[in-house]
C-alpha cells in the first residue's frame, strides 16, 4: 500500500535520472538490456524503506530521499584535487587503483602490476564487446536487492582484477574511491577473481577530495575466491560527513579457501555496507568483521549474510560499534545453514558501546538453520563504558577523553586484530585514530 | 549417528498421528451463520446480551479489520484462510442455570476426564506446603466458547477476587471492563487481535483487589470442539496495587482434518507492586503425519507493567498446533518493573512455530529476562523471534536473553531472529543464542553408563528445558513433562 503512495514521485525522478545518464553508461546490446532490466526492477520497487525487512532500520526513503544525479566525468581540476586526497589516504606499498567520481583515473593509479595480476577498467571491457568477460560483470545471482539493481543499471566504471593460479601477491591492491563533486552520485562496480591457490589483499577506501560534500557513493564489488585461495579484504569508509555510501560486496568462497574481511565505517552521514558471503566449496573459513565509529547524526548500517551452502565450513563474525552524540548504528547479521550443510560452525558476536544518551544501537543477529549437525551461536551486548575502568585510568592521570579513547581502542581492537598483516592493520588503526582525534 | 537415526525413525513411527487427545465430543450446539459481517457481530453481541457500548466497540474493530492485511512476516506457511468460510460463534445449547457440576452434560465431563483435568477435585499435591494453606486450583472451564462451569467462587469471593467469564464481567463490572479492555492490546493492534476484538466469544476475566494475594491458582482450559469454528478467546487480568495472582491456561483439541483458526487475545495489567504469573501449556492438534489439519494459532498476548515495582512473568510450553504465531510481551512502563519470559517450544511433524517475546523498556530501572528453548524434530520449522528495546528514558534498563535450539533430525529447521535496540547509554543488554544437535560425546557418556539411546536422549532434552520447566507451577510441571514426552515420543524415551 505504502509503495503505491511513495513510489510515483521517486519513480519519475529516477526514470529521468536513468534517461539522462543513458548515453554515459558503457556497453551496448546485452549489457544495455541487462541495465534496463535492472533499472526496471529498481523503479518497480523504489528505494528500500522500513517495511522491507532487510532495510528495517535504514529507511532510505527518509535518509536519502532520492538518488542524486550522476556525477560528471572528472575534468583536470577534479583529477588534481583527487591526486591530493590519494596521497593522504593510500598506504605506502599498495598497488593503487583510483576511481574519481566513478571513473577510473589511470593517471593517478599505479601502472605495472605484479606478475600474475591483470587489471582492467570495467568501462573498457564493456565497450570492447568482450562477450565472455562481460557475461558475469553485471549479473549477480547472489542477492535480490534494489540497491544492487540500481548499481547494475547505473555503474559507469570499476576495476576488474584477475589473479592467476597460485600467484601470491606481495603488495596489497588498493582501490581508492574519491569524490570531488558535491550533490552528485557515483556508481561503481568492481570485480576480483582469485584463481585456485592465489593469495591477495584487497583494500578499498572511500574518501572525499577537499570541498566535496553531500555526494552519494554507490559501489558494489564482486569477489570470487578460488579453491585453496586466500583473500584479505579491508574496507575503510571515510567519506565526507554529509555524504552517503551504499555499498555491497558479493563474495563466493571456493573449497579450502579463506576469506578475511574487515569493514570500518567512520565517515558518511548515511552508510550501508551489505556483504553477501557464500561458501561454494567445503573446508573453507571466513572471518567477517566490522567496526562502526559514529558520532554527530551519523547513521551506519552493516548487514552481513553468511550463507553456508555446503558442509564443513566455518565462519566467525565480530562486530563493534562505538556511538557518540545522536549516532545510530545498525548491525544485521544472518547465518544461513542450508539443508545438508552439516558440520558447519558459525559464530557471531556483536557489541555496541553507547557514549551518549542520544545514540542508538540496533542489533539483529539472526540464525537460519536447516541442518542438524551444526554448531552455531551468536551473542549481542549493548552497554556503556565501564565506570570502574574509566576510574582506574583517571586515577592514573589520564584525562576523561584519553581514558575513553584508550578503552574504545581496546573495544574495537578485537575486530581489527583479525587483520593479519601488520602494515595493513596499522592502516586500519590509523583510520580509527583519525576518528578518535576528530572527537577531540 | 546411530542414535540420531534411531531417534529419527522412532519419531517417524510414532509421530503425531497418535495424537493422544484427538477425539471429538458429540453434543448439540448453536451456531452463528457462516461468514463474517456486521450482522455476525450483532448476532454474537445479542447472544451475549451485551450493552450497546460493547457492540459499538466490536463494530469499530470490525471496520478497522476490513482495512487491514494479514501479516506475512512470520516464518510460517499455510493455505490462505477464507474468513467468510468460518463460523464465528458456537455455543453448547444452554440447558438451565447451573448450580453444580453434576448438572453439566456428562459428555463434556467425560472429555475433561480423558484429558485428565481434575474438575471435581480440589487438587492437593502432596508435599507442597504453602503459607496460605493447601494448594488449590480453580477451574473456569471453557468448552468451545462458553464457560460452562465455575468452581471455587465462594472462596474467591471471600478474598474479593473477581474471576468470571468475560461475558459476565461485561454485565456485572462494566466499569472495570471499560477501563481496561483494549488498553494493552488496542483494537487496532494487529490483524488477528483486531479480528478477535470484533468477534470474541468469551474468555476469562480476573480482577485482584489491592493487597490481595489470590488464594489459589486460577486455571482455564480451552477446548475447540465444533467443526469449522474459529475460537476467539479474550482474557483480561488485572492485578491491582500490591496484589498477586497466578493464572494457568492449558489447551487440547480434538483431531480433525480441516484447519481451525484460533486468534486469542490476552491482556494483563499490573499496577504498583503487583505481580501476575501467567502459565500456558498449549497442546492443540498439530496435524497428521502428512501435515494435514491442525490448529492455526494466532495469539496476541501482552502484559502491561503499568505501576512501579510490578512484575509480569510468562511461562509457556508450546507443543501443539500446526501453526503457532505467538509473542507474549511485556510493556515495562512502571519504574523498577520486571518482565520475564520462559518458553519451551517443541515442533514435530510438519508443525511451524514462530514464537518469542517483546520486552519494551520504558520506565527507569526496568529489568527483563528471556529464556527460550526451541526443539525441532521431524520436518518442522521452529523460529524464535524476539524484540528487546530500551526507550530513551529507560535509564538502567537491563535485559538478559538466552535462546537455545536443539535439532533432532536433518529435515527440520531452527531459526533465531532477535531484534535488540537500545537508545539509552545506561542500558545493558546481553543476548546469547546457540543452535546445536545433541552432543555425541554426552550421549556416548550416558550409554556407556548403561542407559539406552532413548533414555540418554530423554535425559539430555530434560536437562535442556529444565530452566523453563522449573518456572511452571507444580500442577503444570507434571502435565508439561508428560506433554514433552508425548510430543517427542521416540526421541525422548
Amino acid at each position: 500500500m505504502d509503495v503505491a503512495l511513495v513510489k510515483p514521485a521517486t519513480e519519475r525522478a529516477t526514470r529521468e535520472l536513468f534517461a539522462a545518464a543513458r548515453d554515459r553508461l558503457p556497453g551496448s546490446g546485452p549489457v544495455s538490456e541487462a541495465r534496463q532490466a535492472a533499472f526496471d526492477d529498481f523503479a518497480r520497487r523504489g528505494l528500500p524503506y522500513r517495511r522491507i525487512e532487510e532495510w528495517k532500520y535504514t529507511d532510505l526513503r527518509t535518509l536519502l530521499r532520492e538518488i542524486a544525479p550522476l556525477a560528471a566525468a572528472p575534468d583536470q581540476a577534479a583529477l588534481a584535487s583527487a591526486a591530493k586526497a590519494v596521497t593522504a589516504y593510500v598506504a605506502g606499498d599498495a598497488y593503487k587503483l583510483v576511481l574519481v567520481d566513478g571513473v577510473f583515473a589511470p593517471q593517478l593509479s599505479d601502472q605495472t602490476p605484479e606478475t600474475g595480476v591483470e587489471v582492467r577498467a570495467l568501462r573498457d571491457i564493456l565497450e570492447n564487446n568482450d562477450v565472455a568477460a562481460r557475461a558475469d560483470l553485471l549479473t549477480t545471482t547472489a542477492a535480490s536487492d534494489t540497491m544492487i539493481s540500481l548499481n547494475t543499471a547505473m555503474a559507469t566504471d570499476g576495476i576488474v582484477i584477475d589473479v592467476a593460479e597460485n600467484a601470491k601477491l606481495t603488495r596489497p591492491l588498493h582501490i581508492v574511491h574519491i569524490a570531488t563533486q558535491s550533490s552528485t552520485a557515483a556508481f561503481t562496480r568492481s570485480l576480483l577473481r582469485l584463481a585456485n591457490g592465489a593469495q591477495a589483499t584487497l583494500v578499498e577506501s572511500f574518501v572525499a577530495a577537499e570541498g566535496a560534500a553531500a555526494y552519494q557513493a554507490h559501489d558494489s564489488v564482486v569477489l570470487w575466491i578460488g579453491d585453496d585461495a586466500g583473500l584479505q579484504h579491508v574496507r575503510l569508509v571515510e567519506d565526507a560527513r554529509d555524504a552517503a555510501n551504499i555499498s555491497t560486496a558479493i563474495v563466493t568462497v571456493g573449497a579450502k579457501a579463506t576469506f578475511n574481511s574487515l569493514n570500518l565505517t567512520s565517515g558518511a552521514a548515511v552508510s550501508r555496507y551489505q556483504g553477501f558471503i557464500k561458501f561454494s566449496g567445503e573446508g573453507s573459513h571466513a572471518d567477517v568483521n566490522g567496526v562502526n565509529l559514529l558520532n554527530g547524526r551519523q547513521h551506519g548500517d552493516t548487514t552481513l549474510v553468511l550463507d553456508h551452502a555446503v558442509p564443513h565450513c566455518s565462519s566467525n563474525e565480530v562486530f563493534r560499534a562505538v556511538l557518540d552524540d545522536q549516532a545510530h548504528s545498525v548491525f544485521q547479521g544472518k547465518i544461513i545453514v542450508r539443508p545438508d550443510a552439516q558440520k558447519t560452525d558459525g559464530r557471531m558476536m556483536t557489541r555496541a558501546l553507547l557514549l551518549s544518551d542520544g545514540a542508538e544501537a540496533d542489533n539483529k543477529p539472526e540464525l537460519e538453520i536447516f541442518a542438524d549437525d551444526v554448531s552455531c551461536g551468536h551473542g549481542a551486548t549493548i552497554g556503556a563504558l565501564d565506570e570502574s575502568l574509566l576510574f582506574y585510568l583517571r586515577a592514573r592521570g589520564l584525562s576523561e577523553k584519553e581514558a575513553q579513547a584508550l578503552l574504545i581502542q581496546a573495544f574495537v581492537g578485537e575486530a581489527i586484530e583479525s587483520v593479519a598483516d601488520d602494515g595493513l592493520r596499522d592502516v586500519v588503526i590509523g583510520a580509527a585514530e583519525r576518528w578518535l582525534a576528530a572527537r577531540g | 549417528m546411530a542414535a540420531v537415526q534411531e531417534t529419527v525413525d522412532r519419531v517417524r513411527q510414532i509421530d503425531v498421528d497418535q495424537y493422544r487427545y484427538g477425539f471429538e465430543t458429540i453434543i448439540e450446539s448453536e451456531k452463528a451463520p457462516k461468514g463474517l459481517s456486521e450482522d455476525t457481530i450483532r448476532f454474537i453481541s445479542a447472544k451475549k446480551n451485551e450493552p450497546a457500548w460493547m457492540l459499538e466497540w466490536r463494530l469499530e474493530a470490525y471496520r478497522r479489520w476490513l482495512t487491514m492485511q494479514e501479516p506475512t512476516w512470520a516464518r510460517v506457511d499455510y493455505p490462505k484462510i477464507d474468513y467468510q468460510d468460518l463460523y464465528y460463534y458456537s455455543a453448547p445449547k444452554p440447558k438451565k442455570e447451573i448450580a453444580s457440576l453434576d448438572e453439566i452434560d456428562p459428555e463434556i465431563l467425560k472429555t475433561y476426564e480423558k484429558l485428565g483435568i481434575p474438575l471435581r477435585e480440589v487438587e492437593v499435591l502432596e508435599g507442597v506446603v504453602r503459607p496460605e494453606g493447601e494448594r488449590k486450583v480453580a477451574v473456569d472451564a471453557v468448552f468451545d466458547s462458553v464457560s460452562v462451569a465455575t468452581t471455587f467462587q465462594e472462596e474467591l469471593k471471600k478474598a474479593g477476587v473477581i474471576f468470571m467469564p468475560i461475558s459476565h464481567a461485561i454485565q456485572q463490572h462494566p466499569e472495570l471492563v471499560k477501563q481496561y479492555l483494549g488498553s494493552v492490546v488496542p483494537t487496532s493492534d494487529n490483524f488477528f487481535a483486531t479480528l478477535n476484538s470484533a468477534v470474541f466469544s468469551d474468555g476469562s476475566f480476573v480482577y485482584v483487589p489491592p493487597g490481595v494475594r489470590c488464594p489459589m491458582e486460577l486455571s482455564t482450559y480451552f477446548r475447540i470442539n465444533e467443526r469449522n469454528t474459529g475460537q476467539f478467546e479474550r482474557t483480561l487480568i488485572i492485578a491491582d496495587k500490591g496484589s498477586y495472582v497466578s493464572y494457568l491456561e492449558g489447551c487440547t483439541a480434538p483431531q480433525r482434518d480441516e484447519n481451525q483458526l484460533h486468534a486469542a487475545v490476552v491482556e494483563l495489567v499490573t499496577l504498583d507492586d503487583a505481580e501476575i504469573k501467567y502459565s500456558t501449556v498449549q497442546n492443540w492438534y498439530p496435524g497428521n503425519s502428512e501435515g494435514k489439519g491442525g490448529i492455526f494459532n494466532f495469539v496476541t498476548k501482552r502484559g502491561d507493567c503499568r505501576g512501579a515495582n510490578s512484575k509480569i512473568s510468562w511461562t509457556q510450553v508450546e507443543t501443539g498446533s500446526a501453526i503457532t504465531w505467538k509473542y507474549p510481551s511485556c510493556i515495562l512502563r512502571g519504574d523498577n518493573s520486571r518482565g520475564e519470559f520462559y518458553s519451551i517450544a517443541i515442533s514435530n511433524g510438519y508443525q511451524q512455530v514462530d514464537s518469542g517475546t517483546k520486552m519494551l523498556h520504558l520506565g527507569k530501572n526496568t529489568t527483563s529476562r528471556i529464556i527460550s528453548k526451541g526443539i525441532a524434530a521431524g520436518k518442522s520449522q521452529n523460529t524464535y523471534r524476539g524484540l528487546v528495546t530500551a526507550h530513551r528514558k529507560a535509564t538502567n534498563a537491563r535485559n538478559f536473553t538466552a535462546c537455545d535450539s536443539l535439532l533432532i533430525g536433518d529435515k527440520c529447521g531452527a531459526h533465531t531472529v532477535p531484534y535488540i535496540e537500545a537508545k539509552n547509554t545506561s542500558a545493558l543488554f546481553e543476548h546469547e543464542a546457540t543452535t546445536s544437535k545433541i552432543s555425541e560425546d554426552v550421549l556416548f557418556y550416558c550409554v556407556q553408563r548403561g542407559l539406552s539411546q532413548e533414555e540418554a536422549v530423554g535425559l539430555v532434552v530434560n536437562g535442556f528445558v529444565r530452566d523453563v520447566l522449573q518456572q511452571l507451577p507444580m500442577e503444570f510441571a507434571v502435565e508439561a513433562q508428560k506433554l514433552i514426552s508425548i510430543s517427542l515420543e521416540g526421541s525422548v524415551g
